[in-house]
């Protein structure tokens, strides 16, 4: 299932042109080249053409405080620090017995010092920081204390396990991903993990068996943040959500619950609602009648997974691929951030083949297994979190209301009409900061010029008095969408450049776009701009806001330019109220 | 399992390893004789001859060892 790190050494030969490029910079503590070819292989693996400086061994304060090293001539948009639990128990060996209880404050307070000048000096001209990647500890005992070592403070063992808390305290600046090598270590067990001949003769921390598990942690980091993430789960009903069938076995017969095989979908389920409070979207897409189907959700004791999970619910007798069409169609949801979970192998390959952007992870035979498979697979990778995630399925399910409340008009200009649509347009503030770097992250395909912030970076173009910042909510009679759209408008001379918009697709064609060009005009009025500017940069994802501009009244300028004077705007019809 | 046998396994490795099916090893070849043979392709072909025999090398045999013939004396042994 998981690449060899000969294929993954393999891969490393490979043409990487065509592939997203992404520049990284290795430095550690211990030998790292199978590190880095296992990380480039890994790469090209998952559709990344990754360029990766290996710098020499054990040079990071070298290459990290000298700020004419390699490192930041390579221009990477990250580092990756590998540092192992070897040289750490070093350390700790050298460290006086009485100073042991703060040995990882100190360790923690030195690897801050890294990341501190790593952020000063990398890439000084654009401020834009480079992002940082370190590794964690995996944990090892020298069982010098046996388990008391649980109870004294300065063993190696507490102060490995506090160093590691330290660092997930730490990491709460978003240049910073912690690499869970712990993880990786608790997965496969120290014995699988470890090769203790490769670390004595090569100071290889990791066994060639590790490399590719230790990889595939580090690309779902960077895979994260490209903005490539999973955001909808679709889930087949029988023999995947409970065993057996509900069409024949009924009510009483299917398998879910504490006892027996039922266990293994109970946990599945947990996990499955965990992923919804974690932002994740449940769809349902299954061969059976509706109200059947539907039956468990509401009646049965111990399901874990109501209707209320579920955004979008699609239950009949056509083929699958088509279904699933319709339940991205309503969720409006890149295809690739699809997931689609079905125990049926012929099922997964006409989706596969029909829909081959969508992710179809082959579920192993035997439910026990399901869980740890789709663990392993970590495909939930994310690198931001807010509370706003655990809301999402309410508004989706919202979305679906909307879209039978639809059909019940004659015209569609009757039934935005009927929305009752109120929208808030303000300048970033504190508040909602979190929610417009997520949205930068995550927004691909109504996204003009597909700038990223950082939490930091939008708080300092709020700050920052050559931009006019706003961000946009909007709410209807059916609920409220939250923070939807954001701009970022730079003041040059006469001009308002449009440096950043982008939407979330939740909201299209409800005139939203319509409404936000009627603000920045009269945003340019006031700021007293001739003109406003524009532009299109085209990526794989973006193609349904090509002609936006146009379509908004904007002349082109040509190379992907638009441009409309301030003076001559007729302000678009709109069914949305401006709300405070 | 016979010398013959063992080599020729140990040549199929070789092939993976160095990603390149032309190799031909004798029980008389040595690291000098295998373009990329360094320190670091050795790490790597110990480690698939370890998982593809279900042995693990001891460090001796890791730094002793001085052609393919030595090799598969300490693969015999197991």
């Amino acid at each position: 299932m998981i690449p060899s790190f000969l294929q993954l050494k393999k891969n490393s030969k490979k043409d990487k042109s065509g592939l997203p490029g992404y520049r990284m910079v290795l430095v550690g503590d211990c030998a790292t080249q199978h590190i880095a070819q296992a990380v480039s292989g890994y790469a090209y693996e998952e559709g990344i053409g990754l360029e990766l400086l290996d710098t020499d061994y054990d040079q990071i304060f070298a290459q990290v405080m000298d700020p004419d090293s390699e490192l930041y001539q390579y221009q990477a948009d990250a580092i990756l620090i590998v540092m192992c639990t070897e040289k750490l128990y070093e350390a700790y060996c050298g460290a006086p017995v009485g100073d042991r209880d703060r040995f990882a404050a100190e360790k923690y307070e030195e690897i801050c010092r890294i990341w501190k000048r790593l952020q000063e000096y990398s890439h000084p001209e654009t401020g834009r920081k480079m992002k940082i990647l370190q590794f964690n500890f995996a944990e090892a005992d020298d069982r010098c204390f046996g388990n008391y070592a649980n109870r004294v403070e300065s063993s190696f063992l507490w102060q490995l396990r506090k160093l590691n808390t330290l660092l997930m305290q730490g990491a709460q600046s978003e240049e910073i991903y912690l690499v869970d090598i712990s993880y990786v270590q608790n997965l496969l067990g120290r014995k699988q993990f470890h090769d203790e001949k490769l670390y004595y003769l090569a100071k290889m921390p990791f066994s060639t068996e590790a490399l590719p598990a230790v990889a595939r942690e580090v690309i779902g980091i960077v895979k994260a943040v490209m903005a490539r993430i999973k955001k909808c789960v679709i889930l087949d009903l029988d023999q995947t959500l409970w065993g057996g069938v509900i069409g024949d076995d009924g009510l009483e017969g299917i398998q879910i619950g504490e006892l027996g095989i039922g266990h293994a979908f109970q946990e599945f389920q947990l996990w499955l609602k965990e992923l919804t409070k974690r932002g994740i979207i449940l769809a349902v897409c299954s061969k059976n009648d509706e109200e059947k189907a539907k039956e468990p959700f509401l009646k049965h004791p111990e399901m874990v997974l109501r209707l209320e999970d579920i955004a979008v619910f699609i239950a009949n007798w056509e083929d699958k691929a088509g279904n699933i069409r319709k339940i991205i169609e309503t969720l409006n949801l890149g295809i690739d951030s699809f997931v689609f979970l079905d125990d049926n192998p012929f099922e997964r390959n006409l989706v596969r083949s029909m829909l081959p952007e969508i992710t179809v992870p082959e579920l192993p035979e035997d439910p026990a297994l399901y869980l740890s498979y789709l663990k392993e697979l970590n495909l939930f990778e994310t690198i931001s979190y807010s509370e706003a995630d655990q809301d999402r399925t309410r508004q989706y399910r919202e979305e679906a209301g909307r879209t039978s409340l639809k059909q019940q008009f004659a015209t569609y200009t009757e039934y935005l009409e009927h929305l009752g649509m109120v929208a808030e347009a303000k300048p970033f503030d504190a508040f909602h900061i979190p929610r417009i770097a997520q949205l930068s992250q995550r927004s691909n395909q109504f996204n003009l010029r597909t700038v990223r912030y950082t939490e930091e970076e939008a708080a300092r173009l709020a700050e920052d008095d050559r931009y006019i910042t706003l961000y946009f909510t909007l709410r209807d009679k059916f609920g409220d969408h939250g923070l939807i759209s954001i701009v970022v408008m730079k003041k040059e001379e006469d001009t308002l450049f449009i440096e950043n918009w982008l939407m979330s697709c939740r909201v299209l064609k409800r005139t939203m776009e319509a409404f936000v060009v009627n603000i920045m005009l009269e945003e340019a009025k006031k700021a007293d701009a001739v003109r406003v500017v524009g532009e299109y940069i085209k990526t794989p994802k973006n193609a349904m806001v090509e002609h936006l501009y146009e379509e908004m009244g904007f002349q082109p300028l040509g190379e992907g330019k638009y441009e409309i004077m301030t003076a001559a705007y007729q302000k678009h019809e709109t069914w949305i109220e401006r709300g405070e | 399992m016979s010398r013959e046998e063992i080599l020729k396994k140990v040549n199929d490795i070789f092939h993976d390893v160095f990603d390149d099916d032309s190799i031909v090893v004798v029980e008389e070849t040595t690291a000098d004789d295998v373009e990329d043979w360094d320190s670091l392709m050795h790490i790597t072909l110990i480690s698939e001859v370890e998982s593809a025999f279900g042995f693990k090398f001891q460090m001796k045999d890791v730094v002793g060892m001085k052609n393919v013939g030595e090799m598969i004396d300490i693969i015999q042994s197991h």
